[in-house]
């Protein structure tokens, strides 16, 4: 199908300069699956240490965290335990979404993968790529360093939750400077996101090699292609945003306070024109992953290609118009909540022909159950679960019940902690070898999926009886009643933590045994272009353009 | 390899299969105490306004069973497909890549059973919605954290009151952490009760599982909502938006009663609570 010729590596920087002043899309790439590994680690602690607090009912180990990690006066200690939690969920939502997943799916999958799947030597922009990475670093220390500086009088950290809503993010609930920590980092990890958008764009449609057209492209470059829409459309909104919150909070102006005339609500329509857009950015990359996954494995091109592309860009239109879903319970007019739970309940039909395409891709084809084949059929299943209570909280007259309750936290638990996760981990197993040019262990990776599996389940499964019984989200303490589920809960994390450092000990058994993948491992059904490059690819690829004939895919 | 692999598979499938029963069932949790949370609860508490009972019907009879088949259904596909089209089955991948019927069905059956789905829950909504003629009206002030309540003067009442959470040292034998509260606020059963819905710092929610009440308090704004209590008893609602470090520690209480008790317990109010509320007041006007 295409051939590629690589001459040897000319100009390679070697040590602090590769890494520190990288333009090399495959570096920047690696450095973005570091960053968000760090990110995720720590976002994944925090988590943990969320479900030892709710293990047993009661306040247990919030104040001495507080004393340990923010220096809290012991007298004051219970109320710090108590704003730490409220912290703790904050920044857990912060890193997940800003500094794990989208760093290691767009950023780090999108860089290595694109061009080379497109044929490119480079991402367009090299330079551009450099500093939207760098930019995400100052961003992710200025989110860890907001949980060290004042903010409600006498506490440290924001802990207003990951929306951010004023009165609690502007002076009255958070006078001290920890949420114009937050804010600021917003406001790198956007500018970041937009350069790194707008440089996929213009790679995606500048720099495919001939024959590559875009209806030849595989899905992955797709849905990146679509995820970049979306980051350039709504990105500015959140930068725009917490913007006025920042000169609500520092400058005078009102436009969150009622009382000078703003209004409260304006900020959550903006923040969710922005949020709700971002859900799908951080799972279309996902689902571009699990088409080549199950294409690869299933030794099949996937089924309904043109419907696999569109039923994306479809969700991306969609998704950009559901966004009050959100604000079901804020007091919206009867004709609002109608139309926002009929377009949010539509989107299900594209997620319905994603999932059955996969489906049937595998329909007919000789599977082999590679572990990345493994956590993408995982991924279809918790990922159907989550889209099925999706449908359940698109309802405005359902909602009602459920609204900031823990069936919403088991729901997009199950699309993102388990979906993006699942997707996040098929995607490493793919590509490691490439990337690496190392086989990771086959059993450790099993070992590792069927611990996260059966984990997250249990972690997040009983979260929808909490749900239905009433319990609201983001309480560090809650009535007895719901003690039974939510030590279930609990418990399911020690799978989830097992599994995390069974990842690990992958990661060292393979570069420890230097099992070599060569070109390409994955046999017949591996077809996109970076299985004609030797594993790892070279500095530079392509130096000669591959020629595209028939189905790229 | 291959083969302990599909084992595996197939056994966490099933293990998951059995699993989705038990959401299916959920519905017929044990009737207990109303009003407050069941211990190891599976399903939606015991409803006891219309409204609630029709939230009940809704996920119960319609959203429930559709989503719990569903569920199933890809399940299944997943489990014959894999054991059907492994290497070993079938070594020889087929070429189908189309199959226009197929995806106008899987197409077109999402969106029947989404216009299924939309009928019931838009009638519920508006009912939700629609705040029909009420013969008491409540006005509820969302605080941090605790909540105000005004009974209106021109409806026996005239008098407001906070109402704080009782804190563990001072419970009771019967009394539950976190939920019961020093003053409780009454209701009439079988009337229609409107709720305005406001706050006095930073946004709170007030919610009543019972009731599927769920609304939130947002400074600047009057929220209404309505519910009408068919049964006496005591119900529990708790905050249901994240609004400081004692978010958790607001809970609610209302209890509904007779027509005869209401109105002694408004004469009674009239004098506990003259003069009450003040603090409620300072707030206001502070801000």
């Amino acid at each position: 199908m295409a051939s590629s010729t690589t001459a040897g590596a000319h100009d390679h920087p070697r040590g602090l300069r590769r890494f520190l002043f990288s333009t090399n899309h495959k570096d920047i790439g690696t450095l973005y699956i570091i960053l968000g590994t760090i990110g995720g680690v720590v976002g994944f602690l925090l988590s943990l240490g969320m479900r030892l607090e709710l293990a047993y009912p009661g306040v247990q180990i919030f104040p001495g965290l507080a004393e340990l990690l923010q220096g809290a006066d012991p007298s004051m200690a219970l109320d710090a335990g108590k704003n730490l939690y409220n912290v703790f969920i904050t920044v857990h939502g912060v890193l997940m979404i800003f500094f794990m997943a989208m760093p290691i799916l767009i950023g780090g999958f999108g860089n290595w993968f694109v061009p080379i799947m497109i044929g490119a030597p480079d991402m367009a922009f090299p330079r551009l790529n450099n500093i939207s990475f760098w930019l995400l670093v100052s961003a992710l220390v200025l989110a860890v360093i907001s949980m060290f500086v004042e903010g409600a009088p006498g506490m440290r950290g924001f802990g207003g939750g990951w929306t951010f809503y004023p009165p609690l993010s502007s002076n009255t609930g958070t006078p001290g400077p920890a949420m114009d920590f937050v804010i600021l980092a917003l406001h790198l990890a956007g500018a970041s996101s937009i350069l790194g958008a707008i440089n996929f764009i213009t790679t995606i449609f500048n720099m495919r090699a001939p024959g590559m057209t875009l209806h030849r492209m595989p899905l992955f470059v797709w849905s990146i292609l679509v995820t970049a829409f979306l980051l350039l459309l709504v990105l500015p909104v959140l930068a725009g945003c917490v913007t006025m919150l920042l000169t609500d909070r520092n400058f005078g102006t009102m436009f969150y306070d009622p009382a000078g005339g703003g209004d409260p609500l304006l900020f959550q329509h903006l923040l969710w024109f922005f949020g709700h857009p971002e859900v799908y950015i951080v799972i279309l990359p996902g689902f571009g992953i699990i088409s080549q996954v199950v294409s690869t494995f299933s030794k099949k091109p996937v089924f309904g290609y043109l419907g696999m592309a569109y039923a994306m860009v479809s969700i991306g239109v969609l998704g950009s118009i559901v966004w009050a879903h959100h604000m079901y319970t804020v007091g919206m007019s009867l004709n609002a909540q109608r139309y926002f739970t009929l377009a949010t309940m539509v989107i299900a039909v594209p997620t319905g022909i994603k999932i059955f395409s996969w489906i049937a891709t595998m329909w007919g084809g000789s599977i082999s159950f590679r572990a990345p084949m493994v956590w993408a059929i995982g991924f279809i299943f918790v990922f159907t679960m989550g889209g099925i209570t999706g449908v359940v909280l698109a309802n405005a007259s359902a909602d009602k019940q459920f609204h900031e309750g823990y069936y919403v936290v088991a729901h997009f638990h199950y699309t993102l902690s388990l979906g993006a996760v699942f997707a996040l981990y098929a995607g490493f197993y793919y590509w490691f070898p490439k990337m690496s040019g190392y086989m990771y262990s086959e059993t450790l990776a099993k070992a590792n999926f069927w611990l996260l599996f059966i984990g997250v389940n249990i972690v997040f499964f009983p979260q929808h009886f909490l749900g239905l019984g009433g319990m609201p989200r983001r309480y560090i303490d809650y009535p007895d009643a719901y003690a039974l589920w939510n030590m279930v809960s609990s418990f399911g994390m020690i799978f989830v933590t097992l599994s995390l450092i069974v990842w690990f000990y992958v990661i060292i058994d393979a570069f420890m045994k230097k099992r070599l993948a060569g070109a390409n491992p994955w046999g017949v059904g591996a077809t996109t272009l970076e299985w004609t490059l030797p594993s790892p690819p070279p500095f530079h690829q392509f130096q000669v353009l591959p020629r595209i004939s028939g189905s790229g895919r | 390899m291959v083969y302990v692999n599909r084992q595996m598979l197939t056994r966490g499938a099933l293990a998951a299969a059995a699993g989705i029963p038990a959401i299916l069932c959920a519905g017929a949790a044990l009737a207990q105490a109303e009003g407050q949370p069941v211990p190891g609860g599976l399903g939606l508490p015991n409803m006891v306004t219309p409204v609630g009972l029709g939230t009940q019907q809704l996920y119960n009879m319609v959203l429930m069973p559709i989503i719990s088949f569903i569920a199933l259904f890809v399940l299944g596909l997943l489990i014959y497909v894999c054991y059907r089209f492994n290497e070993q089955a079938n070594p020889i991948p087929s070429k189908l890549t189309h199959n226009t019927p197929l995806e106008i069905i899987w197409t077109l059956i999402p969106v029947l059973i989404l216009l299924f789905i939309s009928v019931p829950s838009l009638r519920l909504l508006a009912e939700q919605v629609e705040v029909p003629e009420a013969s008491v009206t409540i006005k509820v002030t969302g605080n941090q954290w605790y909540w105000s309540y005004k009974y209106p003067e021109d409806q026996g009442g005239g008098f407001g009151f906070d109402q704080m959470m009782k804190p563990e040292s001072e419970l009771q034998p019967g009394e539950l952490r976190l939920l019961t509260v020093d003053n409780e606020a009454l209701v009439p059963v079988n009337e229609v009760i409107a709720v305005h819905i406001t706050s006095n710092d930073v946004i709170h929610a007030f919610g009543v599982p019972s009731f599927g009440v769920r609304m939130d308090a947002i400074p600047g704004r009057l929220n209404q909502t309505w519910f009408k209590v068919e049964k006496e008893g005591v119900y529990y609602g708790q905050c249901y938006f994240i609004c400081g470090k004692d978010h958790a520690y607001m809970p609610i209480v209302i209890r509904a009663v007779s027509r005869e008790k209401y109105n002694e317990w408004l004469a009674e109010s009239k004098q506990k609570f003259a003069g009450a509320g003040a603090r409620v007041r300072i707030a206001a006007a502070s801000r």
